[in-house]
């Protein structure tokens, strides 16, 4: 166990408890105390503010979800691809469930979170491979600046063919905004019972790998001597990272960096060891997710800002920090 | 002696050659983007024939030509051949002194950079003309400064500045997101257009900043092609040869960024034009010559070509930019495979 785990732990706890009761206090309406008693506690009250802290119950779950799935999800891209830039936004996953769902609200009229969520993950998945295969072509394998530079080239390629099939049709743009925003907003009861059996499938694929994937952090001939299946481990570990970013993607827009942010966070706080790395990037992904949306409802008042700008803006500096220490060759 | 001769007479003539076919693909370049400029004028809603094109012109008052062709064609027709030319040089100029295609303009976040900078004005400070283009070319080298100063660490690499300047882009590009959350509701038609790349707004008052730009720095990055193409040997060859590199590469990238910004503030950022041009020009061209002049002209044929799409081969008008990223993207994933299988990234 690494050596201030417990410490590291406790706080991250506490922060997320912080998160939440922030959550649930704060936002483009201020509340008064008493209000956001009777909305939690007292289920006879129906005020309009005891409305909107109900309304921010479930969005707060969700974005805890969220924030999980994606801080797993990031640390299994950069586990499997052995990269450490690796994350949904930065590899054009998030665009690529983008444009098949664009494809399936104007062409097949689809407009469900349940088919929704199909239609993202195939092309998060689709995406993923397609990425990985360009960035990893050549010598050196998948190297940071390639898979980077393969993510930016797929993500304008499919950004391209996203707004050229929205702009003729107005009324995809009108369905499609409010999904592409990147939101926690929207979120529903209903929205989250979709999105917990891919969230559990998906964290219960990355903590059961978690050892092997330690094993193979130590290069693929070395992992193979201590007895796994490189390739098994590599197709189930993926396969759970696209899960996860794929159905948060589906339900909540494309949101980046957050993968990005936890995985690095942890890291720097309890090393490289992924038993504890992805754990704990599950409560780091949603607490920080939890605290941009609370950021972005507060700095956009009366409005809000939807919680993806956030977390580029705070997630991105990662990015050039990683991209400021690491050293040429290894670029 | 007489082997010395032969050798120095076959360089004059690959010399010949070389400069032949330089001179060959620019006037072709030139002839094209000529009759693409014609296109312009003569296609619209009405297809008025060129005597009438002409005659307007010239100041002749025709019902309804002189409207359409003077005040709609003619602008539109302006702003895509000088933004065209600018993007094109600008981002062949980046291109070749930072010796790789993708370290371009687009990718490393200098458009976005202007953009940003130009968004903020509309929606904000309800600026307009001259504030706008100012802000977008001190925003521009802004950018070009801070990628430089975060991605220079212990020796330089273009692998990290262009990590460090796609992660700059993102901030900017959350930063565009959020001034267009609060801006007041009349501003973000503008915004909008503005930020997707199109010729459609494209007015006769507002195109001086553009040519002006466009006729100073185009002369200087002209007079500094010998030391952009030493530069692309190398750091050290370029010194050697007697290039002053720094103030070399400090010119260049001031004349280019103002190019740069003044077009986008123009036209918006037309996707992938200063990304495209340079590589299509130096096929065409080959090396050995300069390639700014037919990098420009790619970019003005580039420009105009995809605005002709863009309104007459597809049933909705798209905007300009909507073409060229289309036509871009997958080029560029193209060169990037290449790259990669070269072992050049």
């Amino acid at each position: 166990m690494p050596k201030n785990f417990a410490l590291v732990l406790a706080a991250c706890i506490v922060l997320l408890v912080v998160c939440v009761l922030a959550s649930l206090a704060l936002g483009s309406k201020p509340l008064r105390f008493q209000e956001i008693m009777d909305g939690l506690f007292r289920s006879d009250v129906d005020s309009y503010s005891a409305n909107i802290v109900r309304k921010r119950i479930s969005r707060t779950v969700f974005s805890l979800c969220c924030g999980a799935a994606l801080g797993v999800s990031g640390a299994l891209m950069q586990a499997v691809t052995r990269n450490p830039i690796a994350d949904p936004s930065i590899l054009g996953v998030n665009m690529g469930a983008s444009l098949f769902v664009v494809c399936g609200i104007a062409f097949w009229n689809i407009s469900t979170a349940n088919q929704y969520v199909w239609l993202a993950l195939a092309g998060a998945a689709l995406t993923a491979v397609f990425v990985f295969g360009i960035g990893s072509m050549g010598r050196g394998g998948a190297t940071p600046i390639k898979l980077v530079l393969a993510g930016a080239a797929t993500s304008a390629a499919l950004g391209s063919l996203v707004t050229a099939i929205m702009i003729p049709r107005s009324y995809v743009m009108d369905q499609f905004r409010f999904w592409q925003v990147g939101s926690v907003g929207s979120a529903s009861w209903g929205g989250i019972g979709t999105f917990v059996p891919f969230l559990a499938v998906g964290l219960l694929v990355g903590f059961l790998a978690a050892p092997a994937l330690n094993a193979l952090a130590l290069g693929d001939d070395t992992a193979t001597g201590l007895g796994v299946r490189t390739g098994a481990l590599r197709f189930a570990a993926a396969l759970a990272g696209v899960l996860l970013c794929g159905a948060t993607t589906a339900l909540a827009g494309p949101i980046g960096f957050i993968g990005l942010l936890s995985t690095h966070v942890i890291r720097l706080m309890i090393g490289p060891d992924l038993r504890f790395v992805i754990p704990m990037s599950a409560i780091a992904g949603a607490g920080i997710l939890t605290i941009a949306d609370v950021g972005g409802r507060l700095i956009g008042r009366p409005g809000e800002l939807e919680v993806g700008v956030v977390t580029a803006f705070i997630g991105a500096p990662i990015l050039i920090i990683v991209a400021m220490r690491s050293k040429v060759r290894s670029l | 002696m007489t082997n010395n001769h032969s050798t120095i007479a076959l360089i004059m003539a690959g010399r010949r050659q070389r400069r032949g076919r330089w001179i060959l693909v620019t006037s072709l370049l030139a002839v094209l983007a000529c009759m693409l400029c014609c296109a312009m004028l003569m296609l619209g809603n009405t297809i008025y024939p060129v005597q009438d094109v002409i005659r307007a012109l010239s100041g002749e008052q025709l019902k309804g030509v002189s409207f359409a062709v003077s005040t709609i064609r003619l602008p539109r027709m302006l702003a895509g051949l000088f933004a065209g030319f600018a993007f094109g040089i600008a981002g062949y100029t980046f291109q070749t002194m930072l010796r790789n295609p993708l370290a371009n303009p687009n990718v490393i976040g200098i458009t976005s950079g202007s953009s940003v900078a130009a968004v903020f004005c509309i929606v904000i400070l309800q600026a307009s003309g001259a504030v706008i283009s100012i802000a977008s070319v001190i925003a521009g080298l802004a950018t070009v400064i801070l990628i430089y100063v975060l991605s220079r660490g212990r020796s330089f690499s273009i692998g990290r500045l262009i990590l460090v300047g796609i992660g700059i882009q993102a901030m900017i590009d959350a930063i565009i997101s959020y001034l267009m959350l609060v801006s007041a509701e009349q501003d973000l038609p503008a915004a909008i257009r503005w930020l997707t790349g199109s010729l459609n707004g494209a007015q006769m008052d507002r195109l001086p900043p553009l040519m002006v730009t466009v006729l100073i720095c185009t002369p200087i990055i002209i007079l500094l092609g010998k030391q952009l193409n030493l530069l692309e040997l190398g750091e050290q060859a370029a010194t050697s040869l007697g290039v002053a590199t720094d103030k070399t590469r400090i010119a260049l990238i001031v004349a280019s960024v103002c190019m740069i910004a003044i077009a986008t503030a123009t036209t918006g950022p037309i996707a992938f034009v200063s990304f495209l041009a340079g590589p299509i020009a130096k096929r065409l061209v080959g090396i050995g010559f300069s390639n700014i002049i037919p990098a420009g002209l790619v970019g003005i044929n580039l420009v105009l070509a995809a605005d002709l799409i863009g309104q007459f081969a597809t049933p909705y008008r798209f905007p300009v930019g909507i073409i060229t990223g289309l036509l871009g993207a997958p080029y560029l994933i193209f060169l990037l495979v290449r790259m990669n299988r070269k072992g050049e990234l």
